[in-house]
């Protein structure tokens, strides 16, 4: 299958990753010749098999719902880019 | 004389105990020779003693949380990340005395099979500095191979601690899915990552899985399942035992969209099974005849599930942040951009693209279905053998700079690694040869699930009849 610049392009946006002009050239011929290897897998007769997502027999994991240490607030913000008041601070959303 | 750096864990210790050399001694012959050769084989990103402890020090690939101190995945984006924790295997590591010592070059976020991508430099193999030491735990391995650490974690999502390991010629086990906790390992692919040890030789593998091993109820993947004794697994005899030997392995051939299988590593591999049948083993084919698909499904499922765990770098609660953003996607995409390397941003990229609306069926969940398809295989070998025998990589290492061009020629290195993730089961990596060229073989054990008393038998068996893990590098 083809890949375009522009389909690149529409992926690098859902996954809000910006990409130079040398990058989306040389991104969508890979992901052209990529594709075309796992498209390899076409091949394989699947109607009847399920699919799996884990390897392990599991059920939900749950624990109790009590209060237990958690992190410190101030630790935690000190990674963050800017922060205010005990929030990790973001760029204005609502005008 | 004795070169204290070449010295294994357990002989360590045991002069230690016999108050032969004191754990100052290990440090200092540590740190000597460190500065002796990490100019030339760069596989320590952070170095020094990073708690005081008076265990034998370990190194840690720099993807695993260490509280306080940087924690980087080789990537700009987590350039002044301080975890606020430590990761449990960190944390039971300090429980048992080791001193944590320094962190070891990767592969950005794990993703690549030579260290080449790396945000901070290339790691090179001390066995031949021109050649690459595999990866992505390509640092852990390379510093053990060149007496840099006595021993190391890596972590393994395709073959990230088995394939530098048979490129070093060092021992890396990639323990069952559930086996380790991954709480405070960065994820890459949540169904596939394991943390586990890289080591001198199978009996300090065996002491520092059974350190590192057990539940863990922050990582809801871990299984709570009695710890088995490992070193009991040591010494015995392998009369007996079933060897598989997939047929499809050694007849991959060039073309076909597979690597050919080097000759020399084809060679190595099968005096390795001879040597296993001599000491009793019995060798039997076994077919896997899915394998040929393990690749294709590997990318596939590795980068969507890579997509979705690397959402969480978007500059807001870590890591870099672009500052001259006028809206929050702007934000975003920008800091992402800047932060990321170009193998991430592939993957990422690859990896939402099989997720999107309209492909997510003809690929993702195809993948999981083959994948089903793969796990089968290896559960019906298995009625017929009680381990699976093959090359770690099908060739010795590459050299720096010779697949950066091509991904997919990349990923096709992990081809004998890539479905023992797939699966779920454990398998481990030891040294079973040297090439012309003076490279390290690896030999591959796999086993059933939670059976790694298997593959420290096996593996354990061949060490002491071989003398493969003693050839050091010169430096």
């Amino acid at each position: 299958m083809a890949i375009s610049e522009s389909d690149v392009k529409k992926v690098a946006h859902l996954a809000r990753i910006g990409l130079s002009d040398d990058e989306l050239k040389l991104f969508s011929s890979q992901l052209e010749s990529i594709i075309a290897f796992v498209d390899k897998l076409r091949e394989v007769e699947v109607s009847s098999v399920k699919p799996m997502s884990h390897v392990l027999e599991m059920d939900n994991v749950v624990r109790l719902d009590e209060k237990k240490k958690s992190l410190n607030r101030e630790e935690v913000l000190k990674n963050a880019p800017e922060s205010l008041k005990g929030h990790f601070l973001v760029p204005k959303v609502i005008e | 004389m004795i070169k204290l750096y070449e010295l294994t864990a357990h002989e360590l210790l045991e002069k230690l105990r016999r108050n032969e050399l004191t754990q100052e001694e290990i440090v200092s012959g540590l740190n000597k020779r460190i500065e002796e050769v990490d100019s030339k084989v760069k596989a320590y990103v952070r170095v020094g003693e990073l708690s005081s402890s008076d265990g034998l020090p370990i190194a840690i690939k720099d993807n695993i949380c260490i509280q306080g101190q940087p924690t980087t995945c080789a990537s700009k984006i987590l350039e002044n990340f301080r975890p606020p924790y430590d990761a449990t295997v960190i944390q039971k590591l300090r429980e048992a005395g080791f001193a944590i010592y320094g962190q070891t070059n990767m592969d950005e976020f794990a993703f690549g099979s030579s260290c080449e991508n790396s945000a901070l430099f290339p790691t090179r193999n001390p066995w031949n500095l021109e050649c690459v030491p595999g990866g992505s735990s390509g640092g852990s391995a390379a510093a053990v191979a060149a007496g840099e650490a006595i021993w190391a974690l890596g972590s393994d999502t395709g073959g990230s601690i088995r394939q530098p390991a048979a490129f070093c010629g060092v021992v890396g086990l990639k323990p069952t899915y559930g086996r380790v906790s991954r709480y405070g390992l960065i994820a890459f692919a949540s169904s596939l990552d394991q943390i586990g040890p890289i080591t001198k030789d199978v009996e300090d593998a065996t002491m520092l899985f059974a350190a590192i091993a057990g539940y863990d109820p922050h990582d809801s993947t871990s299984v709570n399942r009695p710890l088995p004794d490992y070193s009991a697994s040591l010494g015995k005899d392998i009369k007996g035992i079933r060897i598989g030997v997939p047929k499809e392995y050694f007849s991959l051939s060039k073309g076909a969209q597979l690597e050919g299988i080097d000759d020399e590593v084809k060679r190595s591999v099968e005096e390795a099974i001879a040597q296993l049948r001599n000491l009793g083993a019995k060798v039997k084919e076994v077919s896997l005849p899915y394998s040929q698909y393990a690749v294709p499904v590997y990318y596939i499922v590795a980068t969507a599930e890579a997509s979705s765990n690397l959402a969480r770098f978007d500059g807001v609660q870590y890591g870099l942040r672009a500052k001259d953003a006028q809206n929050l996607i702007e934000m975003y995409k920008k800091t992402r951009e800047r932060g990321f390397g170009y193998e991430a941003k592939r993957r990422i990229i690859l990896g939402t693209y099989v997720l999107s609306h309209g492909y997510y069926e003809a690929y993702y969940v195809r993948a999981q279905k083959v994948r089903s398809l793969i796990a089968n295989d290896f559960a019906n070998a298995f009625k017929e053998c009680d381990c699976i025998v093959t090359p770690t990589s099908p060739t010795p290492a590459f050299r720096i700079g010779e697949k950066t061009q091509d991904p997919l020629a990349m990923y096709l290195s992990d081809i004998y690694t890539i479905s023992v993730n797939l699966t779920g089961i454990p398998a481990i990596s030891i040294p079973c040869g040297l090439s012309k060229a003076g490279l390290p073989v690896g030999l591959q054990i796999i086993a059933k699930a939670f059976n790694e008393e298997m593959l420290f038998r096996m593996a354990h068996a061949y060490e002491q009849n071989t003398s493969w893990h003693k050839q050091k590098p010169h430096l």
